[in-house]
């Protein structure tokens, strides 16, 4: 089942009422049966994958969290060795299972692509369809809950039903935010009142996610597609075009799939946490990372980045190396080494290909070249600190940041090194696509002038709504469902908006979410 | 505390550490200073501080990471 689908409305429809006739005590029964339902209507021969994720998980919590907290070193040396041991084949089992299905999967669409094993003329489409629904996701959420057990930081749960709640809550199941045990457990467990404010303001919330993804997001695909289809022909001002318009169209996408997946929490009075938070206002690629894909960021830095910068082995590697080389140069080593190794597994997270690997270690390589020049940053600031602390600097930054991004994110259009590289390059020497482009070219990509227009007014609206809460420090939706006579008026025109503008037909599937294929 | 301060000003100089909160909010501490003020404090303090007290609460002033010392060391 899509989640842009009719069939996902009625499900939501059915899920949210079910929940609220029933009293406190089996509301989570019912989000379980919910989520497991979503599964099987989603990707049946999907679930043998999240049963043995969810049972492994289970049986580990109950082995290592099942005692009282063990303190740390000491004669517990011996206990927590063992919980040790347990963890790690966990680890093991469940990330070796995502690595192998991502790689064969892989292995399968280029081997298609070589020799062409579909003989119907029918080309595998670029998204996996092989791998089980949401296995990225699922599978990161509770690898964490079973660290964070090892850690002391979770309770083992000792009910293996609500265990599998938490993995396979259906709002997050397809594209996150992947959530910590600590933050959702409970809620997932505790009854919810029906309360106007939170279903009201949920589904307003998912109502905009669908805006956003069928009205703007799928009608910018359509620019993308043709200019990623035919790399040759479309150099110069045309990848600039790209950069730009794939940027709107992911963040779309995706933050619309969070809207969906957020306000579907807050129907059921659950809280799920944010993954974006305006990442276009990000001045550096830095903060762009905690801006943008939030809890997959969160993730790897609280599970892999800080343990290995400040593992045993890496403290006495940098010992050895101040001895030899000096303190300043002892100090880089374990965060170089800890950036490049944690991004270049989160390129790995997106996908198994050479390009991947690339985008993570390019991300890392701007970010550290950028931690570099940080004194070169605040002597600049002590020097000229109208300047720096001005808009223009700022909007520079800003900009800056966007192109950066943008042009790495290339690697997962062209999902080819070389020939990103070559495109990236192209626009600074390809005059022809230049001159194409900016003749009119781009009116020749699938989009009329009247439809640019009309998606240039939703992206303003975008703005302004994300903006919004920065400004008045609540949500507009809070504002909006204040009113009833408002709410349903603004309900109304995106409903209209979508069924007017949308790419999508009442009763077609939809495309998927560019996410939905990690 | 004093011990801790004098590490903090030789990793960042600068800064007013007695008084300044908001140290990782607020970027005062790149990544690069907190691994390197975790293997300092790690030596000096004779504590192991594990991953997963790195949070901003733990980090975010001189008092607050006197606190979490003094909580490992028990």
């Amino acid at each position: 089942m899509s989640v842009t689908s009719v069939e996902y409305v009625l499900f939501l429809f059915v899920t949210v009422i079910s929940y609220y006739l029933l009293p406190h005590k089996y509301q989570w029964i019912l989000l379980t049966v919910a989520s497991v339902s979503f599964y099987i209507l989603t990707c049946f021969r999907c679930i043998p994958y999240i049963l043995i994720t969810s049972m492994s998980a289970y049986l580990a919590g109950l082995l290592i969290g099942g005692e009282a907290a063990v303190p740390v070193g000491g004669k517990s040396r011996g206990k927590r060795g063992y919980k040790k041991a347990i963890m790690i084949t966990v680890l093991i089992l469940n990330f070796g299972i995502l690595f192998v299905l991502k790689y064969i999967d892989a292995a399968l669409l280029g081997a298609d692509r070589i020799f062409h094993l579909t003989n119907s003329g029918y080309e595998i489409p670029q998204y996996d369809v092989l791998l089980p629904v949401g296995i990225s996701f699922y599978t990161f959420q509770t690898m964490g809950y079973i660290i964070d057990v090892y850690r002391n930081k979770a309770d083992a749960e000792k009910n293996y039903f609500k265990l599998l709640l938490f993995v396979s809550f259906f709002p997050q199941l397809i594209q996150g935010p992947i959530s910590r045990h600590d933050e959702l457990a409970e809620q997932l467990y505790e009854g919810h009142e029906a309360r106007w404010k939170n279903i009201s303001s949920g589904m307003l919330r998912v109502v905009w996610g669908y805006f956003k993804k069928l009205v703007i997001a799928d009608t910018l695909a359509i620019v993308s597609k043709s200019i990623i289809e035919y790399p040759e022909s479309f150099g110069g001002g045309y990848v600039t075009f790209l950069i730009v318009v794939y940027t709107a169209q992911l963040y779309n996408d995706f933050s619309g799939g969070m809207d969906i997946a957020i306000g579907t929490g807050e129907m059921l009075g659950i809280e799920m946490r944010e993954n974006f938070n305006r990442p276009f206002a990000s001045t550096s690629v830095k903060e762009y990372w905690k801006r943008w894909h939030i809890t997959l960021g969160a993730w790897f830095q609280n599970y892999v980045f800080y343990p290995l910068s400040i593992c045993l082995p890496m403290q006495k590697l940098s010992k050895k190396i101040r001895s030899k080389f000096g303190r300043s140069f002892a100090r880089r080593i374990p965060v170089y080494i800890a950036t490049l190794f944690t991004w270049l597994l989160t390129g790995m997270w997106h996908g198994a290909g050479a390009n991947f690997a690339v985008w993570g270690l390019l991300n890392a390589t701007v970010m550290l070249i950028s931690m570099e020049l940080d004194p070169l940053y605040s002597r600049f600031a002590q020097f000229a600190p109208r300047v720096h602390s001005s808009y223009a600097y700022t909007l520079f930054c800003r900009v800056r940041t966007f192109f950066l991004i943008g042009a790495i994110r290339l690697l997962d259009c062209y999902r080819n090194v070389g020939e990103t590289f070559s495109r990236i390059f192209s626009i600074f020497t390809d005059a022809e696509g230049w001159r194409r482009f900016v003749r009119g070219g781009f009116l020749r990509l699938g989009m009329k002038s009247s439809e640019y227009f009309l998606i240039l007014l939703c992206l303003a609206l975008v703005l302004f709504v994300s903006s919004y809460r920065e400004r008045a420090g609540s949500p507009l939706r809070y504002k909006i469902t204040e009113r009833p006579r408002t709410f349903f008026l603004c309900v109304g025109a995106l409903f209209v908006a979508i069924v007017i503008f949308g790419n999508y037909g009442l009763g077609f599937e939809g495309s998927n979410f560019i996410y939905n294929q990690f | 505390m004093d011990k801790l301060v004098q590490i903090l000003k030789e990793i960042r100089p600068g800064i007013d550490f007695e008084n300044q909160s908001g140290l990782v909010d607020n970027d005062f501490l790149n990544s690069l200073d907190i691994v390197a003020l975790i293997t300092e404090i790690n030596d000096e303090f004779d504590v192991i501080i594990p991953p997963e007290e790195i949070t901003p609460e733990n980090f975010n002033s001189a008092k607050a990471i006197y606190e979490l010392i003094n909580r490992l060391q028990k």
